[in-house]
């Protein structure tokens, strides 16, 4: 009889979502006694209002922007659509997007971005736009040369994520919003992978738009938040209503809006620390992959990456195999290949740093957070070894094919 | 202090009402049940676009999988289902055979990609929802038709070895279909009035559409002629033909014609009456046995197409292969179907018709 070891349950999954915070939760139920509509005029909506300016502040602070220019929204997906569609306005009433119909009307973007970035440029093609999908080398930096030679007087906006939420490469921002601005496009990045885990500073990278979201770092989840740079041009997406000084029309989600400040009010406090703690412990990681199990790869900058992601691929296995073994484990992970994630093909990202198909295939991500110990990368490591030696014998025997 | 272990089961499910039924019957009876939904990365069987295997039927089986409290995992199998079965259709096809895909899918993706992985993730069975029985006898086990014969898919599962019958289990082999979405409802299964599914799944729309899309260059249009070489026609290419066909022959000569032969070498297709098509005598290869294999001449009851009912014929072994007689001349013998040979409700082998003799 097999001896079965105890099964510990480990989360490598911090890019997807995180848990919440316990102190954020705190807030959350304390918060729950304020129902009040922040846009009513009476007692309980500036109660309400109280808190959501306050989280409005607290969000701002940490990415160095005032708070009028912090727009809450649904969601990271909801910010990034919002900055893309902004160039799908026809002028309709007030715009104040200048470029729409007019001159600037090309909009370049990265062959990495995540799909609601990517899905909405397509879109907007559709439409008669012009998009431009620039490259990134084997480590996922962003071509910048060719950058360069796409950018012109008809750019509109040039979109470009922080950090990459498959395998973590982190981009030279502030390098290229300055291109950009010499060529008087507007420049947006999609940061919801590294606001609260690395430090970003909205004046310093220089840029005009910028998203983030609560869930990616120990708040609720439905609460994004968008950064517009005073004087940006701006129009919105869900019209209609006066909240958010008419930029995004629905009644505040107060609670969330809570939650993403207390959030970030927590990650001002633990980011730092967190960042050394977790960049040791992927290193962990990494060597002990390394150490135990032949023919892998990793993906994204060796250097230039999230502190908490790392991106493998196992020769001759398939991500989703390696996954749902793991999860047998009680270890969870993530794969950018096929159905797993409901998608066809193999990880865009991956394929965009020009690695094999089956490389691709056979990738998983760990991303690590504030709750992974020593003990859970040891843990980890020791069964992950044990799962790729069992995947790469069962997918090496192929079955005898007899007829046909 | 024995705490009896749970045995653990995969079940293949599609997201239908047989497979969640399956699920349901098997964790109901005890067993520790994990769920898989295999993708292909076929277009949607509604909209006909590509998507990862109809993205319902995978949020489908994984309701019903939560429904259930059993761990669901999806893994896809699209490059597989290419390499064994799709290209094999449109090869088979090109030959001027008919080819079943469903009976490769078992043999080839189903009951070894998938059984393979099934085993490898330390689980004791494969379960399905197929319309079989897998009965132990002595030390055998030997697969049966269904209960309910209308739904019985004996036919496309026999090529079944023994070592793979140990670990499958069939949980729907005793019920009607009725009974199935009785069950269905009784579990509150949300796919309880799902419509069956029929057709092969990896076409939508009609075959030769399907292969007209992949063998761009690969046919040529020749003649339809009758069996004394009369030209009455044209065809569009054999990979379009199947024998037995009656329609879409465009040829009137005032009587009712069917395919009767494919020469793939001359690029002629030969027609002839109804009565032209009964035949008895033919060849069959690739011949697999869940149970012993054939040794001598035997009067079995022989099934040439899925649900056509089985007749009897003396099966006798020549070489590697069969030689099949059936005792009344039957319709349309059709070389690449499989023939399975049937003693009373249990599967004694079959292979794939190769040439018809007489």
């Amino acid at each position: 009889m097999k001896t079965k070891s105890k099964i510990l349950k480990v989360y490598l999954d911090h890019n997807a979502t995180t848990p919440i915070h316990p102190e954020v939760k705190k807030t959350l139920m304390a918060a729950m006694e304020v129902f009040g509509n922040p846009s009513s005029l009476h007692s309980f909506g500036r109660d309400a209002r109280k808190l959501v300016e306050d989280a409005r502040e607290k969000a701002a602070a940490f990415i160095n922007a005032s708070p009028e220019e912090i727009i809450f929204v649904g969601s990271g997906s909801e910010a990034n659509n919002t900055v893309i569609n902004l160039f799908s306005c026809c002028g309709f009433r007030s715009c104040e997007v200048p470029s729409v119909g007019g001159q600037r009307i090309e909009i370049i973007t990265t062959k990495i971005e995540h799909p609601c970035v990517l899905e909405s440029t397509a879109c907007l093609e559709e439409k008669g736009a012009k998009v431009r999908y620039i490259g990134v080398d084997l480590y996922g930096k962003v071509d910048i040369g060719q950058l360069k030679e796409v950018l012109s007087g008809s750019t509109g906006l040039v979109s470009v994520m922080t950090a990459n939420n498959e395998i973590g490469t982190i981009q030279d921002i502030k390098k290229i919003a300055e291109i950009v601005h010499q060529k008087k496009g507007l420049f947006h990045t999609d940061a919801v992978q590294a606001v609260g885990k690395i430090p970003v500073n909205v004046k310093d990278l220089g840029v005009d738009y910028l998203s983030f979201s609560a869930h990616k770092i120990y708040g609720p989840k439905g609460i994004g938040a968008l950064y517009v740079r005073k004087g940006a041009p701006f129009c919105p997406f869900i019209r209609g209503g006066h909240q958010e000084k008419g930029r995004r029309a629905g009644t505040e989600n107060t609670l969330g809006i809570i939650g993403l400040g207390k959030a970030i009010e927590l990650r001002a406090k633990e980011m730092d620390g967190e960042f050394k703690r977790l960049a040791g412990l992927k290193k962990r990681l990494k060597d002990g992959i390394q150490k135990n199990i032949p023919n892998i790869s990793f993906n994204g900058h060796p250097t230039d990456s999230l502190p908490g992601t790392l991106n493998v691929s196992f020769d001759g296995a398939e991500g989703e195999a390696i996954l749902l073994y793991l999860d047998m484990e009680g270890i969870a992970v993530s794969t950018g290949s096929a159905c797993a994630s409901g998608s066809l093909d193999p990880s865009h990202v991956l394929m965009a740093t020009g690695i094999a198909q089956e490389k691709a295939h056979g990738s998983i991500r760990m991303s690590l957070g504030r709750d992974t110990t020593t003990k859970d990368i040891d843990y980890v490591v020791e069964k992950i070894t044990k799962v790729i030696k069992r995947v790469r014998e069962i997918s090496s025997v192929s079955p005898g094919v007899k007829h046909g | 202090m024995s705490k009896k272990i749970k045995q653990k089961v995969m079940v293949a499910m599609s997201g239908g009402v047989d497979s969640s039924v399956a699920a349901a019957l098997l964790k109901d009876q005890g067993y520790e049940v994990i769920g898989l939904t295999m993708c292909f990365n076929l277009p949607d069987a509604e909209s006909g676009r590509p998507s990862c295997c109809g993205a319902q039927s995978i949020a489908d089986a994984k309701r019903v999988a939560d429904i259930l409290g059993i761990r669901h995992y999806v893994l896809n199998f699209g490059k597989l289902l290419q390499e064994r079965v799709i290209s094999d259709f449109v090869k088979q096809y090109c030959r001027g055979l008919t080819p079943n895909p469903c009976v490769r899918c078992n043999e080839l993706i189903k009951f070894e990609a998938l059984l393979k992985k099934t085993l490898g993730l330390g689980m004791d069975y494969l379960a399905t929802g197929h319309y079989a029985r897998i009965v132990k006898s002595g030390a055998k086990f030997i697969l049966k038709k269904a209960k309910d014969l209308k739904k019985d898919q004996s036919y496309f599962l026999y090529r079944l070895t023994q070592k793979k019958l140990t670990r499958i289990l069939f949980p729907l082999g005793e019920l009607n279909k009725n009974k199935v979405r009785d069950l269905a409802r009784k579990f509150k299964l949300p796919v309880a009035e799902k419509k069956d599914s029929q057709e092969i799944c990896f076409i939508t729309g009609n075959y030769q559409e399907f292969l007209k899309n992949r063998i761009q260059g690969k046919f040529s249009p020749g003649t339809i002629v009758d069996k004394t070489g009369k030209v009455l026609g044209m065809h569009k290419g054999i990979p379009f033909y199947t024998i037995g066909q009656r329609d879409k022959l465009g040829i009137a000569c005032g009587y009712p014609v069917y395919v009767a032969q494919i020469d793939r070498r001359r690029n002629i297709i030969t027609v002839g009456k109804k009565e032209e098509l009964l035949q008895n005598t033919f060849l069959v290869n690739d011949l697999i046995y869940p149970g012993s294999s054939l040794k001598k001449k035997t009067l079995l009851q022989v099934r040439i197409r899925h649900l056509s009912p089985e007749a009897a014929a003396w099966v006798k072994p020549v070489g590697e292969k069969l030689e099949v007689v059936f005792k009344k001349p039957c319709f349309a013998i059709t070389p690449g179907q499989s023939a399975v040979f049937y003693k009373k409700d249990a599967v004694v082998g079959g292979g794939i018709i190769e040439e018809v003799l007489a």
